[in-house]
């Protein structure tokens, strides 16, 4: 997207840059979440999982999580947060495009002089804004049950972990980002995200690693275990097999566990192509 | 000078065409209704100069401009509302118009007032800081007229308007449409009323089956393709009095230029006069010198249905 200077209209006023009219689009879009109360029923989420472990913890006092720092990090941050940080994509990125063709938003929005990919980094942005924020309340209810078990010192690996949560809510809000503009129906775009990352590419992922004994590092999902296992001492190793029966003879699991780096460039590969491709499919998608 | 130019615009989908290589180059400040059966490419035509649709081969131009190349430049002095956009539900109009009036660089000092204003003129003053939500169709669409107006466009751009619309607000519609070309702009407006488009209109074209068949004044197209013959004009005349009295209508068929006379109603005569802007100059002033209560003197909205009915053979 070419940045391009104001355009002078009448006396008194000039066409704002794009990266002002990224502002707008941002700034609105934020409005319409707190408005419509999608922020806040995901924010309501996220608090009910966040008081959920609270007192399930600090009742039954399991000793996964309370026999170190870094066991209550990896059992409590590695195993609830990619759920919020999925929910947070679908709720905000899910029908950020799609929702403007069925809703027919995008008639009102359109017709002005604004480029789509303004419209669509704006769009980004705004969802990337209230993403954080909801990931924010989370990280911070995490801190402090952790802080008022284990104290302030909080391992190092964890800080590595929320890095790469931040990562995945980029990643994730790409690839929301992209079937919003793969579908004009809300619900579709919506269905088809939550299916992909709350189930199929688990399923996809157990197959692939199990039938064909291939590394899925073609799934977003497992790129983003590195969330979790970074929180695992030592780190999990990248391939392990399992035989199940007496003598080898029974069935054979294998598990793969991506490397950070490898993690990472999944992540980063995962927002590049998928938000390209949305952008790309938006500037072509019709009002017809 | 505002133009809208469609240069060989054509629009195919699979093996419909719906636009087929369009050229129609309106320029100057006038208003020109975009007539033509359902189907016929108008919304076609519309959406493509706002960037909604994207056009086969061709190209539009607004201003000089490309829509699809140079969208901001295009866009940038250009209002419009096609079809009956929603505006986001939560937002009051306020907030609604207060985003556009941001994208498109509406001075901050001043754009209160602006927004103000422009939603007083489409009479929804009292509605302005409640959701936009609770809101009928009608009133949405005067929000979007008004959301059209915010910027003070030089080009207007208006799919059926009055759609949605009470009578009171197509009325209301019509005398905004009406106010907007006192205000040296360029309107194209495509309408399926056409008594609407012959009270407000200068210029008329008409598309079917995506090919344009004839753009021209109105007065000339209704002239030529009327049936009332190229040499005559088809006009209505109201009056404050009874007219449909035999020796009113023989007073009347007595001035020069009046070719024939046929009643409407008891206060509104259609006359079938000699072709001419003069001509019409003189039968108005021998009308009023006759002293009948002349109020109004318009070309016939029959004359224009006429020219479509001979024009356009069939719906799609």
């Amino acid at each position: 997207m070419s940045v391009s200077v104001k355009t002078e209209l009448s006396e008194g006023s000039s066409l704002p840059s794009s990266f002002e009219q990224i502002g707008v689009i941002t700034k609105y879009e934020i409005l319409n979440y707190f408005r419509s109360r999608r922020f806040f029923i995901l924010l309501t989420i996220a608090l009910v999982i966040g008081a959920t472990l609270t007192g399930i913890i600090g009742y039954y006092r399991p000793s996964s999580f309370l026999s170190s720092a870094l066991s209550f990090y990896s059992q409590w941050w590695g195993m609830s947060v990619t759920f919020v940080i999925i929910l947070s994509g679908v709720f905000f990125g899910g029908d950020a495009i799609s929702g403007e063709f069925q809703n027919k938003t995008g008639y009102f929005l359109l017709g002005n002089p604004i480029r789509r990919s303004t419209i669509y980094v704006g769009k980004w942005l705004a969802a990337l804004c209230a993403s954080l924020i909801v990931f924010g309340v989370f990280t911070a209810i995490t801190l402090g049950n952790a802080i008022y078990y284990f104290g302030t010192s909080v391992p190092y690996q964890f800080w590595e972990s929320f890095l790469f949560s931040i990562i995945y809510i980029i990643s994730v809000l790409g690839f929301t980002f992209f079937f919003s503009c793969v579908f004009k129906s809300s619900s579709m775009s919506i269905l088809v995200t939550v299916v992909l990352l709350l189930f199929g590419f688990s399923i996809i992922q157990d197959i692939v690693a199990n039938v064909a004994q291939i590394e899925p590092w073609f799934l977003i999902t497992y790129g983003a275990q590195i969330i979790g296992n970074v929180l695992s001492d030592p780190y999990p190793s990248h391939k392990t097999i399992t035989h199940i029966g007496r003598n080898g003879g029974g069935p054979t699991f294998t598990i793969y566990n991506a490397t950070v780096p490898e993690g990472i460039a999944i992540l980063l590969v995962y927002f590049a192509v998928t938000a390209i491709l949305g952008l790309v499919l938006f500037e072509r998608k019709e009002f017809t | 000078m505002p133009s809208l130019e469609a240069v060989r615009l054509t629009k195919k989908y699979g093996d419909f065409t719906a636009l087929s290589d369009l050229n129609l180059k309106i320029e100057g400040v006038k208003c020109v209704g975009y007539l033509g059966p359902n189907g016929a490419g108008k919304t076609t035509t519309l959406k493509i100069f706002t960037d909604m649709i994207r056009a086969t081969s061709g190209e539009a131009l607004i201003n000089g401009h490309s829509v699809h190349r140079e969208k901001r430049a295009a866009l940038a002095r250009v209002g419009s509302l096609i079809e009956s956009p929603e505006i986001y539900p939560s937002f009051t109009p306020r907030e609604a118009l207060g985003m556009i009036a941001e994208i498109r660089g509406v001075p901050r000092f001043g754009r209160k007032q602006k927004i103000e204003d422009v939603v007083s003129e489409v009479k929804m003053e009292e509605w302005i800081d409640k959701r936009v939500g609770k809101f009928s169709k009608g009133m949405k669409q005067r929000i979007n007229i008004a959301a059209a107006l915010l910027s003070d466009p030089d080009v207007v751009i208006l799919d059926e308007p009055t759609t949605g619309l009470d009578p009171r607000g197509m009325a209301e519609v019509r005398d905004i449409v009406k106010s907007l070309k006192k205000r040296d702009r360029l309107i194209f407006m495509s309408s399926h009323l056409l008594p609407e488009v012959s009270e407000v209109c200068d210029e008329v074209a008409m598309i079917d089956h995506g090919n344009l068949l004839v753009y021209d004044t109105l007065a000339n197209v209704t002239s030529k393709f009327s049936g009332s013959g190229a040499n005559a004009n088809v006009v209505e005349a109201g009056f404050s009095r009874e007219v449909d009295g035999v020796s009113t209508i023989k007073a009347i068929e007595s001035l020069p230029n009046v070719l024939a006379v046929d009643r409407i109603d008891s206060k509104n005569l259609r006359l079938t006069i000699k072709a001419g802007i003069e001509v019409q100059e003189q039968v108005l002033s021998d009308l009023a010198a006759l002293r009948l209560g002349l109020v109004s003197f318009r070309p016939s909205s029959s004359a224009l249905e006429s020219t479509y009915l001979n024009l356009i053979k069939d719906t799609l």
